[in-house]
């Protein structure tokens, strides 16, 4: 029964990347980085003494900090992990005979995919430790962190996707790795900067003296921009006011979360139905 | 019928890969591909192990068509590349247990074959090493075994001797002798023609993705035989000889090697005219102490052919 369900590129990728020195290595990096984080922190708001104190309010600014971090280390990897996915097969010289096995497109791509989602999910449960400095200091709601969780998983299946998808459709492993890396900084970045630009073109507009039939023509634009981009979104997470201000500037009062959801989920069906039929590309049938 | 081929062209905008090929091969045959480099033979190949469309024709494996059943034909094929990597950090039977899963074979039925699968191709005692750990040769004979691992009717080996040495060639071509005697249809294209020779019961030679040949060895070598090198050796006076066999009408390139006394030349007539040659030279007292035709390989077969071709 188990044996209908399993997906042979997912266990084989699996057992690969824990064989790896270069994923270990990985994983020591991305504590480090996070241990550093905490240390300098507590650190620094007990004044370097072992008698300082720590309030509640900076337990949850350090909650607030390692999130951040955590999910630009997550949006660092990512892509590292994925955008290698296929490509790396054709340049060894595996992708032909994988091809010529009765798996479907969709097994092998689903199981790329699951392999670096599953490391990835492995990297933040080891992370989880340090989160439990914050619940000893108290100020954050476990609900709170499930949340973050939540949208950490729903933003790498995306940026995954996105890898694995650039993966298929080039044929070297840099070439995708620059195109994802460049996606990376479009939603991370880009759309930030988007958002303020529209919202600098609201308030020239508000002031320009012109009669105005529609008061606020580029917010829907502006909550565009923002409603994509994971600092937004990760801002609203953790001060839901936040959230409310952004309502009341854009005038759109759909929550963020929904928009990023739905954007999220489509990107990343989008980038795996072009992965899949683009994987056997020399084939007119995709089977 | 196991592989039956049907007017497969294969282009690439104004260039032609593969033209109208057709071929068909009754079960348990061993087909030999012979080409040149850029003859046709790999994109063949591709098209047969479903990883490529045709653009016009179809091929059908055991029934099935490569084009519009290519999931059911991939059952039907073990597919060998010419060029080919292995996942560096898994072992041989671990390799082997990936392919096996990746065919749908159950994990039971898996513990079972592989054993006997690496025993086949010698590698039983590899079995826990690191795949890329392992020669070429033993590479190229895991991938062999590999292509074995679903029992497929149809073997399709893409120059599974290049790069080998002499012994891991003689390896190799052992295991495709037993694989022949267990009655797999096999497609094997080669550069190391007179192996093919030796091997196969069939031979296609292809040039510019036409099909210009195709029969048993004897029968290509027969399309040779309207023009044979016949070569004479003479105890002396070379000179006369050689006068004697440029007035044959049928006679021509004269070649004299006075260090050999001989004397070599091209013929095209037929057999009884080559026995009144040899009489009237006879008559002529010109002292033969020995006459034969020279042997061609399939080699000269292929280049043969290929040249022929190319004047056409």
């Amino acid at each position: 029964m188990m044996e209908r369900f399993s997906n042979p590129v997912l266990l084989k990728e699996l057992k690969l990347r824990f064989r790896s020195f270069k994923s270990f290595s990985g994983l020591m990096f991305y504590l480090a980085v996070l241990c550093l984080f905490v240390t300098g922190f507590l650190l620094i708001y007990t004044q370097f003494s072992g008698t300082g104190f720590f309030k509640p309010s900076d337990s949850f600014t350090m909650f607030a900090g390692l999130s951040v971090i955590q999910m630009g280390l997550v949006m660092f990897i990512t892509p590292g992990l994925t955008a290698g996915a296929i490509s790396t097969e054709r340049e060894k010289q595996t992708l032909n005979i994988l091809l010529t096995t009765t798996q479907s497109s969709s097994q092998i791509i689903i199981g790329k995919l699951l392999s670096s989602v599953a490391f990835l999910v492995l990297m933040l449960l080891a992370g989880l430790p340090l989160y439990s400095l914050v619940f000893l200091f108290g100020g954050v709601s476990p609900s709170q962190l499930i949340t973050i969780f939540l949208f950490y998983l729903v933003t790498l299946i995306a940026i995954g996707s996105i890898g694995i998808m650039f993966s298929t459709i080039t044929k070297k492993t840099i070439v995708s790795m620059i195109a994802t890396y460049g996606a990376m900084i479009f939603l991370g970045g880009i759309t930030a900067f988007l958002f303020f630009v529209g919202l600098s073109m609201e308030q020239m507009f508000m002031y320009s003296g012109t009669p105005q039939p529609n008061a606020t023509p580029f917010s829907p634009i502006s909550y565009f921009w923002a409603s994509i981009n994971p600092g937004a979104l990760m801002i609203t997470i953790l001060y839901p006011e936040m959230a409310s201000s952004l309502e009341s500037v854009v005038g759109v009062s759909i929550p963020v979360w929904v928009s990023y959801l739905i954007f999220y989920v489509l990107i990343t069906a989008f980038c795996l139905f072009i992965a899949i039929r683009k994987l056997r590309a020399n084939m007119k049938t995709n089977r | 019928m196991m592989v039956d081929i049907q007017g497969l062209t294969k282009k690439y905008g104004s260039f032609t890969a593969l033209d109208n090929l057709t071929l068909s091969l009754d079960e348990g045959v061993v087909f030999g591909f012979v080409g040149a480099n850029g003859a046709g033979k790999s994109t063949t190949f591709s098209i047969l192990s479903t990883l490529l469309s045709p653009t016009a024709g179809d091929a059908l494996i055991n029934g099935k068509s490569v084009v519009r059943e290519p999931k059911e034909v991939r059952k039907q094929i073990g597919y060998m590349p010419d060029f080919f990597g292995v996942y560096d950090q898994l072992k041989a039977d671990e390799y082997l247990d990936f392919y096996g899963a990746s065919y749908g074979l159950p994990a039971a039925e898996r513990r079972v074959l592989i054993p006997q699968l690496l025993e086949l191709v010698n590698l039983s005692e590899k079995r826990y090493e690191y795949v890329d750990l392992l020669s070429r040769g033993m590479k190229q004979r895991l991938c062999l075994a590999r292509s074995l691992i679903h029992d497929p009717k149809v073997l399709i080996l893409d120059e599974p001797a290049s790069g080998l040495d002499p012994r891991a060639r003689v390896e190799m071509r052992d295991i495709l002798k037993h694989l022949k005697s267990m009655g797999k249809t096999i497609l094997i294209s080669s550069h190391i023609l007179p192996e093919l020779a030796e091997m196969c019961d069939e031979i296609g030679v292809i040039d510019n993705g036409k099909l210009i040949a195709h029969g048993n060895v004897a029968q290509i070598q027969d399309q040779l035989q309207s023009e044979k090198r016949i070569i004479v050796k003479v105890m002396d006076d070379l000179e006369l000889a050689r006068a004697f066999f440029e007035e044959d009408p049928f006679v021509s390139s004269i070649e004299v090697t006075h260090g050999k006394s001989e004397i070599a030349f091209n013929y095209r007539g037929k057999t009884m005219d080559q026995v009144n040659l040899l009489r009237k030279a006879l008559l002529a007292d010109i002292p033969i102490f020995s006459l034969t035709e020279e042997e061609k390989d399939l080699e000269d077969v292929f280049m043969a052919i290929t040249k022929g071709a190319d004047d056409k």
